[in-house]
């Protein structure tokens, strides 16, 4: 890549900063022309969100769904924090009573099944949602409302789950479900059931925001943002979403089996009549391998933003993240089998996908090299974000160690099923992808809330959380050793096994703290924090362009990009798109790989009826839980009300709305 | 005083057909998802054939082979007046997309219709064995792609006969609707082959 600029010293991160206002549509800015103001007005205007009594629901706005998206999550994540808890508190000591049996397994269940479907993968595309149309310089995320479905079935789903587990019908078959224990069989009731709509719920959530971030970034680019000028966390979103479309039907499939199973009497894994319940293994560990890396490379692209901005340079090598990111993607889809060592496959096959998970470290090993050489040739400015990566390479490679141990038979056999597990799989995740997600929401909180979080908290909320999370999870790796099973409600006191796990609940307590100082510093920050101004890190890419937060059409003139890192390539003297609709909310939709413009697509008004699609799909969903029936009778009326959602309100004329293009003709800089 | 450059897309259509349009990008997809699915499943059904000494198992008749023959016959005739309606929308010519789009759809009600008698002679319940599971779970999954398929076709095809009707972004949504039916179409034949040859000839 072209020129590597180090920034002066001047630069807002190395001094203090000085007072800044609101500055709210301004027209200033690097990409603006004189006289945007009254242009301003009309965006505004034009691409206003929903408005009366009723908007909470008509919203398709994709910062609105976008913000709506992180809470949700944020909630769910808290709730299975909370579940955590309480499963600490009930290993804290041999033989507690705190916790019946019984409970223990819908919370493990709960817990695991909350942070898999309902916060890593749902959040990762909410911060998407909300950041990847300010990336790419375009004006909304594509098919915005589908964007509002996919927010509502979401949100439908876990209310479903949250209710089930309140009125003690909360799954408990594991986050993964193994049939036979899953089977009607042994799990009589509606438990499993639930378990299984669940996953219908998220994964048809996560697929249709898939299908708008491939969209959107492959087709609503700004012009010049070829796509080897994209930055890195718009690649890992691509490859994301790619991954998304190929995983998730499995588990979809999967989980309609088991609810035939269930519900009407097929017999795809009961043995007795020819079925077979490593079909279910296959199918589950087809999707649930690849999530891994679905809830992970985001988290790779958020590191590669966080890094180039507080090290001062773009990050080296390129091409070289680029091709590891994609080469994750494919190989995540040949991992599978390593969670079905234990199975009793043929060793030839088990060997295969030994290898291939070994080498799933060469792309991760050569990004953190990457990022070293990029830290190391760079001016590293230690605020929060960049301690939370810092925190991420550091667990994350640990977790990629005891990956690579399990990767291999011998090793696996030993300590499948055991707390060895249960500690590798946090450093996996939570190092590699909470880590990264608390980083970027400290680097993106001003953009999305206008105003900075508190420094000084945030490096307290990172050392209780780094601390925390160490002291919790290292301690397991012990435990899986000596013999610790995973998923066992209590022990007895001559297990020995008491101190550690003791240590371990110490631990959480401290990781508990840690997340409840970052989550007040965000909520007291966001009404009282200090201005942050357009960019106030001094950001290389797009979104730092705009305003804070931004206005809802996002960029008064799409600005045309020569680089990886724009902003740092005197944006002044940029060349600005003109001609898109005042009056009518036009995108720009430009060519495929070279970004050239192609032509304008307008996007449709706020609406209920994806709301009410939603609500007739949950239906359905809920409703099978007890009839067959529900599928007959919900069809039609789900039908009506996406019926309501495509068709058109009034007919579109070419040639009635006016254009931006005087003002432009005019420009002067 | 420096002229800033601009460029002016004003002048650009609102509209493009073909993988110009975010429409044929989002159908792709879609084809992208729901051939997973289908792969799965039928990645499934030879799985659970692996388990079975004899495939149907023993007493199982085999499924009746004329009305889904009958229904591929369908399909592929639904090719002509598919591709009419496709090219009338690309031509942006009303007329003729009211006339071929009522023809095309025709097909594909034929083709539910057909679907009923094809379930009846399946010659096996969903719950008597592994197989029969797999087979109708596998025949279901079709159907409902197809239903909705079919409804979304007709709604399309009464918009066109509405004021809505001629607008550039209507015809690009029936050429991208064309183009997903192509899909409905070979998705079928590998599914037909799986259903109704492979417990003949496998």
């Amino acid at each position: 890549m072209s020129g590597t600029r180090v920034i002066d010293e001047a630069s807002p991160l190395t001094q203090p900063s000085p007072p800044r206002g609101r500055g709210q549509g301004e027209g200033a800015g690097p990409y603006s022309l004189p006289g945007d103001h009254g242009l301003h007005r009309q965006l505004e205007k034009t691409w206003s969100p929903a408005t009366g009594p009723l908007r909470w629901f008509m919203q398709i706005d994709h910062h609105v769904i976008g913000k709506r998206f992180i809470i949700t999550a944020f909630i769910w994540f808290a709730l299975g924090g909370v579940l955590a808890a309480l499963m600490r508190i009930q290993l804290s000591r041999p033989g507690n009573t705190f916790l019946s049996a019984d409970l223990y397994n819908q919370i493990f269940t709960m817990h695991g099944t909350t942070m898999m479907f309902l916060f890593a993968v749902p959040v990762m595309e909410a911060v998407a949602i909300y950041m990847i149309p300010l990336l790419v310089g375009s004006r909304a995320l594509a098919f915005p409302r589908l964007t509002a479905f996919s927010y509502y079935m979401f949100l439908f789903g876990g209310i479903m789950l949250y209710t089930a587990f309140f009125l003690n019908i909360g799954p408990d078959a594991g986050w993964f479900s193994y049939v036979p224990l899953a089977s009607p069989e042994f799990a009589p009731g509606k438990r499993v059931d639930i378990w299984s709509q669940l996953v219908n719920f998220t994964e048809i959530s996560a697929i249709a925001v898939a299908i708008e971030l491939i969209v959107t970034i492959l087709k609503q680019r700004t012009p010049g943002m070829s796509v080897n000028r994209m930055p890195l966390y718009v690649w890992s979103m691509l490859v994301t979403a790619f991954m998304i479309i190929f995983a998730m039907p499995a588990v979809m499939v999967g989980s309609l089996y088991l609810l035939l199973d269930r519900l009407v009497g097929t017999h795809l894994f009961n043995v007795a009549e020819g079925g077979d319940p490593l079909l279910w293994q296959h199918l589950f560990w087809f999707f649930g391998h690849p999530e891994v890396y679905i809830i992970f490379i985001p988290a790779l692209g958020m590191v590669s933003s966080i890094i180039t901005t507080f090290c001062r340079r773009p990050v080296f090598g390129y091409t070289a993240m680029v091709l590891s990111q994609v080469a994750t993607g494919f190989i995540g889809f040949g991992l599978w089998v390593h969670h079905m060592f234990t199975t009793g496959l043929p060793q030839s096959g088990e060997s295969f996908f030994t290898a291939a998970s070994m080498m799933i470290a060469i792309p991760s090993g050569i990004q953190i090299f990457c990022w070293i050489a990029t830290i190391w040739m760079g001016r590293p400015v230690y605020k929060p974000p960049l301690m939370f990566v810092l925190g991420f390479v550091a667990i994350f490679v640990l977790g990629g160690l005891s990956g690579v141990m399990v990767a291999s038979i011998p090793i696996d056999l030993q300590v499948h099923d055991t707390f060895f597990v249960v500690a590798h799989l946090h450093y996996v995740l939570i190092g590699g992808a909470v880590f990264p997600l608390l980083g970027a929401l400290y680097y993106w909180f001003p953009k999305i809330t206008g105003r900075l979080m508190n420094d000084r908290a945030g490096h307290v909320s990172f050392w209780l959380i780094f601390i925390g999370f160490n002291l919790t999870f290292f301690p397991m790796h012990k435990l899986g050793l000596i013999g610790m099973p995973r998923r066992v409600y209590t022990y007895l006191s001559e297990t020995g096994w008491g101190q550690l796990n003791l240590l371990a609940t110490i631990g959480s307590v401290v990781l508990a703290l840690g997340f409840l100082t970052y989550f007040i510093n965000a909520l007291v920050c966001a009404k009282r924090g200090e201005f942050a101004g357009a960019n106030p890190w001094d950001g290389p890419t797009l979104e730092w362009a705009t305003d804070s937060p931004p206005p809802h059409y996002n960029f008064i003139h799409m600005p045309v990009v020569s680089s990886t890192e724009p902003l740092w390539h005197a944006p002044e003297h940029a060349p600005l798109v003109t001609g898109l609709s005042t009056t009518a909310k036009e995108v720009l939709i430009t060519r495929t790989f070279d970004a050239e413009p192609d032509h304008r697509y307008t996007y449709p008004a706020p609406s209920a009826w994806p709301f009410l699609t939603a609500l007739a799909t949950a239906g359905i969903f809920l409703g099978l839980l007890f009839t067959p029936w529900a599928f007959v009778i919900g069809l039609p009326i789900a039908s009506l009300m996406a019926v309501g959602w495509f068709w058109p309100t009034t007919p579109q004329k070419e040639g009635d709305a006016p254009q931006d293009s005087a003002t432009a003709s005019e420009a002067v800089a | 005083m420096i002229r800033r450059q601009t460029i002016d897309v004003g002048a650009l259509p609102d509209h493009a057909f073909g993988n110009r349009s975010i429409m044929w990008w989002a159908t792709m997809t879609i084809i992208a998802i729901e051939g997973t699915v289908f792969a799965m499943a039928i990645a499934s059904y030879f799985y659970l054939q692996g388990n079975e000494e004899t495939w149907p198992p023993a007493d199982t008749p085999l499924p009746g082979l004329m009305w889904p023959t009958v229904n591929v016959i369908i399909l592929l005739a639904s090719l002509f007046p598919n591709h009419k309606v496709k090219t009338a929308a690309e031509d942006m010519n009303l007329g003729q997309v009211r006339l071929w789009s009522v023809i095309a759809d025709t097909f594909a009600v034929a083709f539910v219709v057909v679907r009923v008698f094809e379930f009846r002679e399946l010659n096996v319940s969903w719950d008597s064995n592994a197989y029969g599971s797999v087979t109708w779970t596998l025949l279901g999954l079709h159907s409902v792609h197809l239903l909705t398929d079919l409804i979304d076709s007709v709604v399309l095809t009464v918009l066109m006969f509405t004021r809505h009707g001629d607008e550039p972004r209507r015809f690009v949504d029936v050429s991208e609707n064309c183009f997903y039916w192509n899909f409905v179409v070979l998705s079928w034949l590998p599914i037909y082959a799986v259903l109704y040859w492979t417990p003949r000839l496998l």
